[in-house]
């Protein structure tokens, strides 16, 4: 957990202050809307389709049982009693008023949230593996990074009005949960054949109008240096990034358009004449951010205990529940566990706020009081004794938030879409709803193995559809929803762009065609043991489009 | 992609002038009586680009009250009027699915 301190609570409070001041100078027509508009922007505050939107940062993913309740006090006191969270581990409240804002941003505040970095062309809120800390295969915490990054980010002139907006993402283990080749910037911390550990600089990656992935600059940059490249990196962007043309805007066409050997040549220009500056990190800072992670002290208990043992030998749907939504932790007799935000019919990522207090109980009581997001838009417990896991199921099967679905077909990315969002073409919860129920058989998921499914309402791609197994995006034609669905992306490790499976089709029929890919799948792949997303790499889109295009 | 707000203005048949209201956000039509009203009955159509420039110009004088006018389509039949397209009709009648906790997750 990070532990703010008086700088930090200052900042937000004064934050809060400013707003405060700027949306009654806006009401009383003090400020034009022109005016405003940026103003509210660099506090997370949209105006969507029904109502202003509030984007709350979660830093890193990470939430405080308080701060999650705070998050459920403010759903349910000034919004409609839920919240949704985002593929950017950020949680969104869609109705709240402008009027309440301010003394919702206070009471944010008072918990140490807040929503800068969540909107505008500025560094947006820096994003990591939601095991981070936790995690057995990572080298060491990737926060602390973030957190550093986040400082150096938050009040920076030079990134407060880039060409457009920026997103960051760490990681540090071997298994990549935070999707770092499809950001403008992702790291990856590892370790070098001296056992040394530093960062692989990969840019350009980006979904969207024009998706990328990212390409690698710097195969290993010394951890001292992190603050210096990116702000290398940000500088050679703000001086030859498009402002002229907002489709061509992002870092990804730069890099792509000067080719990565120059961007990088040019990045290393300007690196050289700041390296060893005021931007070199010292080891006391990163001692003394990391300082402000607390970590729980771990028991000392064994893996497996017999508890354990015991519940899963007598009850098979805890069983079920838990080959499918815990992890190994790094420490023994613990246990990373996974709440699934997508039970069968219900908006992907949305929680209500009597869910929220509940799970920031349970957080207290099982997971030292801490909560993670994830940018599959569920929550994680990052820090639970194996012994606990029965009795934490039964409570999280309670409130919604135990189906057993988590990385299986029913477990949809989908962004709010045409429901919610002003920008949509075409709906996108709606579809995912549909498919959790064509898909509500858990046994059959399961036979299908790990199968992700990302839902976007427009091109600009907040359902990360580009990097889906089974990729579904809505366009508009002629006043109505079409979709088109791409084939084997992904976004980890491995990171691949799905490719375009035939021609869009209508909304009544979105359904029907991903039940005739994952049945094309059935029948091409090699064996039961060989994914979804392994079998479109070894036969590609061809196969899939003959079956399902077939009949159509 | 583009909101209606940011495209060119085109009509074809009958249209109103939409925005939100400032201090909630919530979807309010140009009235005929003028001013804004929640009620898409109680709108003023426009038939004409020449009619929806003047209604927009209108309506976006008046920012103090509501923000992000654009002109939207609207279909009229037997003196009952409906937005013409999807965008609008959830607009008017909210999301097209039961809100998280209406439905007890």
């Amino acid at each position: 957990m990070y532990v703010y301190d008086d700088f930090d609570r200052t900042l937000v409070a004064e934050r809060v202050a400013d707003f405060r001041d700027q949306v009654a100078r806006r009401l009383a027509g003090e400020l034009t809307e022109d005016e405003f508009k940026p103003l509210r922007l660099m506090n997370g505050v949209y105006l969507q389709l029904h109502a202003y939107m509030l984007r709350v940062a979660v830093p890193y993913g990470t939430l405080s049982s308080r701060q999650l309740r705070t998050l459920a006090r403010i759903g349910r006191r000034y919004d409609r009693h839920y919240g949704h969270f985002t593929t950017r581990q950020n949680l969104q409240f869609n109705w709240i008023k402008l009027s309440d804002l301010p003394d919702a941003m206070a009471e944010l505040a008072e918990a140490g949230l807040h929503g800068m970095q969540t909107s505008g062309n500025c560094v947006r809120n820096i994003t990591t593996d939601q095991w981070a800390g936790v995690a057995p295969d990572e080298i060491e915490d990737p926060r602390v990074w973030a957190e550093i990054l986040r400082r150096h980010s938050t009040l920076h002139p030079e990134f407060t009005f880039l060409p457009r907006k920026f997103k960051i993402a760490v990681t540090a283990a071997k298994r990549d949960r935070a999707a770092v080749r499809v950001h403008d910037i992702g790291l990856r911390l590892h370790k070098n054949a001296a056992g040394e550990a530093g960062f692989e600089v990969i840019v350009g990656g980006g979904l969207g109008r024009t998706p990328f992935i990212g390409k690698t600059i710097k195969p290993f940059l010394p951890k001292r240096d992190l603050l210096s490249y990116v702000e290398a990196i940000l500088r050679v962007y703000n001086q030859y990034g498009r402002r002229d043309n907002i489709y061509k805007a992002r870092i990804k066409i730069l890099v792509h358009e000067l080719g990565a050997e120059k961007f990088a040549s040019e990045v290393e220009a300007e690196w050289l004449t700041i390296k060893d500056g005021a931007l070199a990190i010292d080891p006391a800072l990163v001692t003394a951010i990391a300082s402000h992670f607390r970590y729980p002290r771990y028991a000392p208990l064994v893996d497996n205990p017999p508890e354990l043992a015991r519940a899963r030998g007598n009850d098979a749907a805890f069983d079920t529940w838990f080959r499918n939504a815990v992890a190994r932790h790094k420490a023994a007799g613990y246990a990373i566990v996974t709440l699934s935000l997508k039970p069968e019919g219900g908006p992907p990522g949305d929680a209500t706020s009597d869910q929220m207090d509940a799970v920031a109980d349970l957080a207290d009581r099982y997971s030292a009081g801490e909560i993670r997001v994830g940018h599959e838009q569920n929550l994680v417990l990052p820090h639970v004794a194996q012994r606990d896991l029965h009795a934490l199921w039964q409570a999280l099967d309670a409130i919604g938030v135990a189906t057993p679905n988590v990385g299986l077909v029913s477990d949809i990315i989908s962004c709010p879409g045409l429901d919610y969002c002003s920008l949509a073409n075409t709906r996108s919860i709606p579809v995912a709803q549909e498919l959790t129920r064509r898909f509500r058989d858990l046994a059959a998921q399961r036979e299908l193995g790990r199968l992700h499914i990302n839902i976007s309402g427009c091109i600009n791609a907040c359902g990360h559809h580009h990097v889906g197994h089974i990729g579904i995006l809505g366009v508009e034609k002629n006043g109505e929803e079409f979709y088109q669905i791409t084939l084997g992306g992904r976004a980890d490790e491995e990171a691949e762009l799905g490719a375009l499976v035939g021609p869009a089709v209508p909304y009544a029929e979105v359904a029907d065609m991903v039940e005739d890919v994952v049945a094309a799948y059935r029948e091409l792949r090699a064996g039961p043991q060989e994914l979804f997303i392994d079998t479109v790499k070894r036969i590609g889109v061809e196969p899939f489009k003959e079956r399902v295009y077939a009949a159509r | 992609m583009t909101a209606p707000s940011q495209q060119k203005l085109k009509i074809n048949g009958s249209a109103v002038v939409t925005a939100n209201r400032l201090g909630d956000g919530a979807v309010v039509y140009r009235a005929a009586v003028g001013g804004w009203t929640t009620r898409l009955d109680a709108a003023a159509i426009v038939g004409t680009a020449a009619e929806a420039s003047a209604l927009l110009t209108e309506a976006n004088a008046d920012e103090r009250q509501a923000v992000a006018a654009y002109v939207a389509p609207v279909a009229l039949s037997g003196g009952h009027i409906e937005p013409a397209n999807l965008r609008e009709r959830i607009r008017l009648a909210g999301p097209t699915f039961a809100l998280p906790a209406s439905f007890g997750i």
